[in-house]
């Protein structure tokens, strides 16, 4: 393993979400303790309810947590509250989300699919059309620039939302089941990617996931139960 | 990259047939508008067509069109010698239905002195009334042909002249014929025991020497409301200048079409601004994921506004050209007079623009309200 650099890309401290008060008070995430650091690719598993979705929400910023620090890239975004004042436009600078269905827009192209994310963080659209041709190309479905999401395959759509997730480059890339409607090699493309992007960018990817058929591609695995993280560990080699 | 356009190119046939439904129903909104216009222009257009500027009746009455109004026949002798009083005519009004070829005729009568005041504006086809007695001039739309013969209480009159659009405020179309023969069409028409009173009296042999106002107009530089006063000063008789009876058309006479059409013009802006609702707050909800997803990539909340609000107005905005268009090309084929002003398409222009931005309240409350995690898992 390589040195790790001084500041991880994502560190929570006691993090925890609950939702309700009282008799009615569940546990989401209860104080998590974890560091992610540029070029990792690491998976998050665990039964339904054990805490993994609202983990990524949580990083995503877009669910508050009830206690707890947490820092990205290097900011304190939230202690007890939020610091930040725009979530909105700290998800478009430091974070990419790629999802299991996709979510392409249907009424935009492929490139205007990825180039949104620059027009809405400002770019000429020169450049947003540029940098979504150049991620399409990168990508592998550079043919595939004036399509339609509705006419795409499965891996050619996980492909075009990695390239928008990509599109602003984000540090923190953030994956909610992106394997699980693909078949066995196609998931694996999808996930040389995301490490090839992890490395050639320095950032950290985060996926969370049931598909047993990856668990051997993630620099570390997190196994959630109850919402503790409750084990923490390299694959197995050779899966 | 604009967002509304790109998702009315996606879903163009539905959005073009939704806006084709709200351009009937805006469509139906400017007619209303249109009819009303048309039945203002068409009473105006009957005490207009005179070109007077004084109007004398009976007094205590607001004749001839609002309420009935009788006055001695030599009545225009003597407002002709008032001071100022440059031009005069006698005339009489009196609607009438009769059969001719085998179809009802509904007809407003014009009684007057050819060669004074009172005549039709302009003649479209052939001539005025040139003989004393049983010649007609008729509008186009009683669909008398010139030359053609029509009886009226009796006697056959020849149609001499047309004219185009002369109809009264109730829409029937007029015909003008001379002063004696509209007195004897009155005297035959009236009531029976008009009739024995009538046939009583010294003009037992014809019709009294009735008529239902004198028009006049002042020699320049003298003063209407002078004329008006002095005319006054004979108790039997009122006098008003024609903007008096033109308020009258419109506040007396044609006020309750008025009222009944400005309600159900509100009814249907009403209807339109709940159905744009509706429409808007559809094409929200199909659109939940992927509100969900903008928010959720760092959309920020104009953006997502923004592709709602501009949906409803170009929803609002083609279906209204929509509406004009049809009604501006159908208009003609209505029976009564639909008149399209371009202040009133204006103004519901800019109703419609008001009532896309309310209507899409809904769709955006909707769309802020969307959780952005409702774009992660299925």
């Amino acid at each position: 393993m390589t040195t790790k650099p001084a500041t991880p890309l994502v560190e929570l401290r006691g993090l925890a979400k609950h939702y309700g008060e009282g008799e009615t008070r569940v546990d989401a995430l209860r104080a998590v303790d974890l560091d992610l650091w540029p070029g990792e690719v690491v998976g998050l598993l665990g039964p339904s309810g054990s805490g993994k979705t609202t983990l990524l929400n949580l990083v995503g910023c877009i669910v508050e947590p009830s206690a707890g620090v947490m820092r990205l890239d290097g900011e304190t975004v939230w202690e007890g509250k939020w610091l930040r004042s725009d979530l909105r436009s700290l998800r478009l600078e430091k974070i990419g989300f790629i999802f299991q269905f996709h979510n392409l827009l249907p009424f935009l192209d492929v490139t205007e699919n990825v180039a949104l994310v620059l027009d809405m963080a400002g770019r000429s659209k020169a450049e947003a059309f540029g940098r979504a041709h150049d991620l399409l190309d990168y990508l592998e479905v550079g043919h595939r620039k004036t399509a339609k999401p509705s006419s795409l395959s499965g891996g050619e759509a996980q492909r075009v939302a990695i390239a928008r997730a990509l599109a602003n480059r984000p540090r923190i890339i953030l994956a909610d089941e992106p394997t699980a409607a693909l078949d066995g090699e196609r998931a694996g493309i999808v996930m040389d990617l995301l490490r090839k992007v992890a490395v050639e960018q320095a950032a950290t990817v985060v996926v969370v996931t049931h598909d047993e058929k990856i668990w051997d591609r993630f620099d570390r695995i997190f196994a959630l139960r109850d919402g503790r993280i409750v084990s923490t560990e390299a694959p197995a080699p050779g899966g | 990259m604009n967002l509304a356009l790109r998702d009315i190119r996606h879903h163009l046939g539905r959005f073009l047939l939704t806006a084709l439904g709200l351009g009937l129903l805006l469509g139906v909104v400017l007619s209303m508008i249109g009819i009303y216009r048309g039945l203002v222009a068409d009473a105006l257009g009957l005490v207009r067509a005179p070109a007077a500027e004084l109007w004398v009746v009976e007094t205590g009455t607001r004749g001839p069109f609002a309420e009935g109004s009788r006055i001695p026949g030599d009545t225009r002798e003597s407002i002709a010698r008032l001071a100022g009083v440059a031009e005069t005519g006698s005339m009489t009004f009196q609607s009438l239905e009769a059969a001719h070829r085998d179809r009802k005729l509904r007809l407003q009568v014009v009684g007057y002195e050819p060669g004074r005041l009172g005549g039709p504006p302009e003649i479209a086809v052939g001539r005025g009334i040139a003989r004393s007695r049983f010649e007609l001039v008729a509008d186009l739309k009683t669909g008398l042909a010139l030359g053609e013969r029509v009886t009226l209480g009796g006697d056959a009159f020849t149609v001499v002249g047309l004219t185009r659009g002369a109809v009264s405020s109730g829409g029937d179309p007029v015909v003008w014929m001379a002063l004696r023969d509209s007195q004897e069409l009155q005297f035959r028409l009236s009531p029976a025991p008009a009739r024995r009173e009538a046939a009583r009296g010294p003009v037992a042999a014809g019709a009294p020497d009735t008529i239902n106002a004198v028009v006049a107009r002042v020699a320049p530089g003298a003063s209407v409301d002078g004329v008006v006063e002095a005319a006054k000063r004979w108790k039997h008789l009122a006098a008003m200048s024609q903007e008096d009876q033109e308020t009258i058309l419109t506040r007396s006479v044609v006020e309750k079409a008025r009222q009944q059409i400005g309600l159900f013009t509100t009814v249907l802006l009403t209807v339109s601004t709940v159905i744009i609702a509706l429409i808007i707050y559809t094409m929200t909800m199909d659109k939940i994921r992927e509100i969900a997803t903008l928010k959720l990539i760092g959309a920020p909340d104009g953006r997502i506004v923004g592709l709602i609000v501009q949906q409803a107005l170009a929803l609002g905005l083609i279906g209204f050209s929509v509406g004009a268009s049809l009604i501006a090309s159908v208009k003609d084929f209505f029976p009564r007079r639909v008149v399209m002003l371009p202040e009133d398409a204006a103004s519901l222009g800019l109703v419609v623009i008001v009532v896309c931005l309310v209507a899409s309240g809904l769709g955006v409350r909707l769309a802020l309200r969307v959780d952005p995690a409702t774009a992660l898992g299925g």
